[in-house]
């Protein structure tokens, strides 16, 4: 079997709902594991901060949320295109799975960034660069939620809401440099592709670990989504019946 | 590739390409706006009326900050090495404030080319440590300077 017949038979509803079915336990136990050592490890093992104290352990739930609405923005914009180029249906079950996850990481992002600079900046909120594109973001993944239920025929919407999600894809690399390109509130970024990071390896270690932590949560949340959508789209054909049964029995 | 989808693919690529570069010369054009502070540099060559409420970030310089107990006002200087701008502000600092640290004043400007602040704000940096790598980064530096 050639990697296309396989990447073919993936995306097939049938197919794709034993495979998320035998993953969703699988995430879901390892994400537990995960936050719960992040955790522990980012309140007690991590030191304290130089210049922030204790305030800084904000950054354990504050930067996996940011990173993680950009790295759900990214795979919805890779689904987009692959919807629009080779109208695979389960793409579109996808970006309509994910957006909501992506929002409300943002959502999140944006909270904790508030809690964060009130004490350490001495404001909630400042139109800087940073703050405003990542609230572009919010508004651009709750269009896309929007744009799912805007047009009465299905197809004609999920071709404007694949165009909204690529056009809103420039908005990725903003984000990213806006800290670079202007000058902002907001610092630098710590972690480099190329170089060192600035942070002493203690505080990254619990960092890293609350990020996979992060992305396995928006994972499994993605797949429960896609896989109640496929079941309810799908739920007159005789597999779903089969399936249903033999996982209550 | 069947020729559809590569046109497909063709056409979204432009389709892209035309959008962000629109997007890329919107920004150039409004870099100024976007920017959250002036740095003292740009304040002194930036033309600026007196009534203008503004933001200037610098790093505050040692030894510069005076307080004056009766009024509860606070006299700073930042700088970013090439320009000084003197800061007057009254009431509390952030937590962070400190000689070195950069912050960020929202004001206007005054005839005498100092600036009146009605806030200041912290601007923290990217490295986050324990206090005491920060000690001995801080006396190796000493050292190297010494």
């Amino acid at each position: 079997m050639s990697l296309w017949t396989l990447w073919y038979r993936l995306t097939s509803p049938k197919d794709f709902t034993y495979v998320a079915s035998a993953c969703i336990p699988w995430l879901t136990v390892s994400c537990l594991l995960c936050l719960a050592y992040g955790l522990f490890a980012s309140l007690y093992l991590a030191p304290a901060d130089y210049q922030q104290g204790d305030a800084f352990r904000i950054i354990y739930v504050h930067v996996p949320c940011a990173f993680v609405s950009l790295l759900i923005y990214g795979a919805l914009t890779i689904a987009a295109l692959t919807s629009l180029v080779w109208r695979v249906k389960l793409a579109n079950v996808f970006v309509d799975a994910a957006a909501p996850t992506g929002a409300a990481l943002t959502l999140l992002a944006l909270v904790t960034g508030s809690l964060w600079g009130k004490p350490m900046w001495g404001t909630w909120w400042i139109w800087d660069a940073r703050l405003t594109s990542e609230l572009l973001l919010l508004f651009i993944y709750c269009g896309i939620m929007a744009l799912k239920n805007a047009f009465p025929d299905k197809r004609q919407g999920n071709v404007f809401k694949n165009t909204f999600v690529l056009i809103g894809s420039v908005n990725l690399p903003i984000i990213h440099y806006s800290v670079a390109w202007w000058n902002t509130l907001h610092q630098g970024s710590t972690f480099k592709l190329l170089g060192p990071s600035k942070i002493a390896p203690a505080m990254s270690q619990p960092l890293t670990v609350m990020l996979l932590a992060f992305c396995l949560y928006a994972a499994l949340v993605i797949l429960l989504n896609m896989r109640n959508a496929v079941l309810l789209e799908c739920h007159r054909a005789r597999w779903v019946g089969t399936w249903l049964t033999k996982r209550d029995s | 590739m069947h020729p559809i989808r590569k046109q497909r693919l063709l056409f979204i690529s432009l389709f892209m390409l035309a959008i962000a570069l629109a997007i890329a010369l919107a920004l150039y054009a409004l870099k100024q706006n976007i920017n959250v502070f002036y740095s003292p540099s740009q304040l002194f060559t930036a033309k600026v009326s007196l009534k203008q409420t503004l933001r200037v970030g610098g790093l505050v310089e040692k030894g510069s900050v005076k307080h004056n107990t009766i009024d509860n006002q606070v006299q700073f200087t930042i700088t970013d090495y090439h320009h000084d701008v003197i800061i007057y502000y009254t009431g509390l600092l952030p937590d962070l404030f400190r000689e070195g640290q950069g912050i960020v004043a929202e004001g206007h400007v005054r005839a005498n080319g100092t600036f009146q602040a009605t806030e200041v704000l912290a601007k923290h940096d990217e490295n986050y440590m324990p206090p005491p790598v920060a000690e001995m980064l801080a006396k190796n530096t000493e050292s190297a300077h010494a």
